[in-house]
């Protein structure tokens, strides 16, 4: 959040340091008239004025429902135009052409999938820097939130449903990823990471992870599915392009087995 | 026969647990001990447990809420020293198992049982008594309310010894808390105690509307109650329209969990969403049940002690219905990150601003009202200023959450924990510090010790400052809520500072103790006989401390705002000449008979046991029936005994 790395995150951080520059405007003089006023007009203070009775002013009044409100309009066009154009699905401006990537949160680790390069990956997501990403997320247990601060916005993954989110990395690096809506006991270590790598390096990773055996069936899926954190990470070959929708049909549908309890 | 009740259920190789259930029950036993030995119990039944009174009945939501303050604050400094230690490769002494069910414990505590029962408390103590009437419109339904709540706090405080609390975070979100992933009696606890204490807490919300709308003193219109009373009326019109939402979204949970229904499943239709839509439903209007009757107290508190009128009643009042209208327009701020489209999240991020002018509004209102004023350093002015000081920044950082963009990045972060601490803490526990301390003396006829107040408060300060900065940092750094461990050693640093905090806010508490138990051994050099020791200009001032079982001896005539301060302008107080004789209502053991039954009746029903459960029930709707229809005696106090005490009072206010 502090050292964004993507136009997402530079904007909201641009967003929320002007939201709150025009807040200090007024909590500033607020909070230096609050003590001013506890301190000047306190009971021993003989040089103070004291008016018991007044109570009221109708050009104070005036102010004081306008100062708020007229910071209130003014943040209110800051948040009207910063939804639409920081809308999560909202396709990002670039000369590079997007790639699609499917983000399924499992009991406690996250698959990503690469529908149109036919591989995927566990805990480990990388990405071309300077390409924006289009995700489409969904949950095959119980709700999470992807998250990567310092490449902006985070969106829930829920089960049975879709939602979409576009973000890109402008420099190659390592940005580490989290489950930010709590999920049951393996939570903490809903880690991933992030690498964001030249786009010469992603046409090396991804020829070496299409020529891999390990191959992401209906087996090595039941498994994946299973509870358990510190999931190493692990990449597939040979994905079945429709993967991502059939988890989100057959979440809906009763699984095979409850949670353990322990 | 017993359900899934059995051994297992008790914690006896977990040792921290074990050990925590060992420490309650110890301290149970021992209160429970010194009682009997005392030979207490007669007076205990008599005065407090049967009583039906508002303000012995206030007087126990307070206590309550500062009792279980303890056990909530138990939680946090628990989490606070895992986090401080749990950085890098390091687990900390708490597992995910125990540690999860630790902040869903404080959460709900800290809500549900601290801050609702000390709110609660305060409105029901000072109301009636502000209104210058005798009791609230339903006695025994009041004391009723009272035991509901506490049955439920009871329950959540069972679950520490016999089997486990839920661990899904305190508004239980499903399909976490469906029986698929959650299939311990921890969410059924949680549950059942949240039913029966939220059936309390709507009863006592529309006793107190009753009261607020049909009960008010001779003279006593709309515009010249006192503003304490306008938010009580504001929170409690917010509890009835909002805690049967609670209810019925619990209520389908329960469906779920017990009868296999597909409410908020993941499968069989169920729609998850639908349930968090429904909980902020009730969840937003919630935090200004809390905040709004804090304001009032503020209110009272910064007039009296500046010795001076409100400034901009009527725009106070006009701003505090303002809120209580538009808190039942923002709920979905709680949740701009399910991806609801731009125009869904700028609505509600708006609407969740707008709430910022009326509350913008008050503030300046306090600061206008100490313009000019005397300002007396009492205890309760110091949690006033703290509060005014703090409560804004809080105000701006709930106003960044609620910029959509700013939020995808801030949800679920520390920061958003350090936003609802800034404004619960500077907020609704500053108000309910500064209400316990500014009506004690009514309460109990001697003022608190002020020197540990002032202790008291500013350690509560510092140590909020100290825990609750670092976390917006943090937050800002990335770091999300409810993590038992981190990889992220460059935030361990600030939630050692974070610890520091925590100890320091338990200074505050011991202080606080102290303060109390020193009160009570000098309770005669801290004796008030005025019943007015503050300068007061509501009418709960002007009748003795503690007030007489029926509050006035004559109903007061109100003739305008501050109604006591215009009376003592007006010259000294005499005695009438003539008291009509009145009629109190006696005791009652419904609330605390039927409370009892709803405890096993929650009980049987967590664990599942089902002749228990019917059982329980019958025997607390027979209950509730048979004193319902008893004939209710009602003691008669006459007009002599009446004249006789007044005088006795006013020859005793009157220094000699």
């Amino acid at each position: 959040m502090l050292d964004p790395q993507g136009p997402i995150a530079s904007a909201e951080r641009l967003i929320l340091l002007n939201a709150t520059a025009i807040m200090l405007v007024v909590v500033v003089p607020v909070i230096i008239l609050t003590l001013a006023f506890a301190w000047w007009y306190r009971a021993s203070n003989k040089r103070s004025i004291y008016s018991p009775d007044w109570s009221y002013s109708g050009h104070i009044e005036l102010v004081v429902w306008s100062i708020p409100a007229m910071v209130v309009i003014l943040l209110a066009g800051v948040a009207w135009t910063g939804s639409h154009l920081l809308d999560p699905p909202r396709a990002l401006k670039s000369a590079a052409t997007p790639i699609r990537i499917e983000v399924v949160s499992l009991d406690w680790k996250w698959l990503f999938i690469y529908p149109d390069q036919r591989v995927a990956a566990i805990n480990d997501l990388v990405v071309p820097a300077g390409t924006p990403v289009e995700f489409m997320l969904t949950s095959a247990t119980v709700m999470n939130s992807f998250f990567v601060p310092q490449l902006g916005s985070q969106i829930y993954t829920m089960p049975g449903m879709t939602t979409r989110l576009n973000l890109m990395a402008d420099h190659p690096g390592d940005y580490p990823g989290l489950s930010a809506h709590f999920s049951g006991d393996g939570f903490s270590d809903m880690r991933f990471m992030v690498h964001a790598v030249p786009e010469s390096e992603f046409s090396s990773w991804l020829t070496r992870t299409q020529g891999e055996a390990t191959a992401l069936d209906a087996d090595a899926y039941s498994q994946l599915a299973r509870a358990g954190s510190n999931t190493p990470v692990q990449t597939y070959s040979g994905v079945d392009p429709m993967l991502f929708e059939h988890i989100v049909q057959t979440t809906a549908q009763p699984l095979a087995a409850p949670r353990q309890e322990d | 026969m017993f359900g899934k009740l059995s051994w297992a259920a008790i914690p006896f190789n977990q040792p921290i647990p074990m050990a925590a259930s060992l420490m309650v029950i110890v301290g149970v036993l021992v209160v429970l001990g010194l009682v009997t030995w005392k030979g207490w119990w007669p007076y205990l039944w008599r005065e407090w447990l049967t009583s039906v009174d508002h303000k012995r009945i206030g007087v126990m939501y307070v206590l309550l809420a500062l009792v279980l303050l303890l056990r909530g604050f138990a939680d946090a400094i628990m989490m606070r020293s895992q986090l401080a230690l749990a950085a890098g490769g390091a687990q900390g002494y708490l597992p995910p198992e125990h540690y999860d069910q630790i902040f869903t414990a404080h959460g709900t505590i800290m809500i549900f049982f601290v801050a609702m029962p000390f709110v609660v408390g305060l409105m029901n103590f000072v109301v009636p008594l502000q209104l210058g009437v005798r009791d609230v419109a339903f006695p025994v339904l009041n004391a009723i309310s009272f035991w509901l709540t506490a049955s439920g706090a009871l329950l959540v405080n069972i679950s520490l010894v016999v089997g486990e609390f839920a661990r899904t975070g305190w508004l239980a979100y499903p399909p976490l808390s469906e029986l698929q992933f959650s299939p311990g009696v921890g969410v059924d606890y949680y549950l059942w105690a949240l039913e029966i204490s939220g059936i309390g807490t709507l009863l006592a919300g529309i006793n107190l509307v009753t009261t607020i709308l049909k009960m008010r003193a001779p003279g006593m219109t709309y515009m010249r109650m006192p503003v304490f009373c306008w938010t009580a009326l504001a929170a409690n019109m917010l509890i009835v329209a909002a805690f049967p939402i609670l209810t019925a979204t619990f209520g389908m949970l329960l469906l779920d969990r017990y009868v296999g229904m597909h409410f908020f499943t993941n499968d069989g239709g169920g729609n998850m969403m639908l349930f968090i839509n429904l909980i902020w439903a009730w969840g937003h209007p919630e935090v200004y049940i809390l905040i709004l009757p804090a304001f009032g107290v503020f209110s009272e508190v910064i007039a009296t002690f500046s010795g001076k009128a409100l400034f901009g009643y009527r725009s106070m009042v006009l701003a505090t219905l303002a809120i209580c209208v538009l808190s039942f327009t923002v709920w979905l701020h709680h949740f701009f990150t399910m991806g609801a489209g731009a125009d869904v999240n700028a609505f509600f991020g708006i609407m969740s601003m707008i709430i910022a002018i009326p509350t913008g509004v008050k503030v300046f209102n306090w600061l206008f009202t100490l313009y000019r004023g005397r300002v007396r350093y009492e205890v309760p002015v110091l949690w006033a200023i703290g509060f005014m000081v703090t409560f804004v920044i809080g105000g701006l950082t709930g106003v960044l959450l609620a910029v959509p963009p700013a939020d995808f990045v801030l949800h679920n972060s520390l920061f958003l924990v350090a936003h609802f601490h800034n404004v619960i803490i500077g907020g609704v526990l500053f108000g309910g510090m500064a209400g316990y301390a500014y009506w004690f003396p009514k309460a109990f006829g001697f003022t608190l010790d002020r020197r540990l107040g002032a202790v008291s408060f500013w350690c509560w300060l510092i140590g909020f400052y100290l825990a609750f900065m670092p976390l917006y940092i943090v937050g800002l750094m990335g770091m999300t809520r409810r993590m038992q461990h981190y990889a992220d050693l460059r935030w361990q640093p600030y939630l050692i500072v974070a610890e520091v905090g925590a100890i320091v806010i338990l200074c505050g508490i011991v202080a606080t103790i102290a303060q109390l138990v020193v009160s009570i051994r000098r309770r005669e050099q801290h004796r008030d006989r005025t019943g007015d020791p503050w300068n007061g200009r509501t009418l709960e001032w002007s009748t003795a401390s503690p007030p007489p079982e029926y509050n006035f001896a004559a109903l007061p005539r109100v003739q305008s705002l501050d109604a006591f301060w215009a009376l003592k302008q007006r010259g000294p107080v005499v005695p009438a000449e003539h008291y009509e004789s009145i009629e109190v209502p006696s005791n009652s053991p419904n609330g605390f008979v039927t409370a009892f039954f709803a405890v096993v009746t929650g009980f049987a029903l967590i664990w599942h046991i089902g002749w228990l459960a019917i059982l329980g029930l019958a025997c607390a709707a027979l209950t509730l029936v048979a004193f319902g229809w008893m004939e209710r005696i009602e003691k008669e106090v006459s007009g002599e005994q009446l004249a006789a005490a007044e005088r006795t009072r006013l020859q005793q206010a009157t220094p000699a």
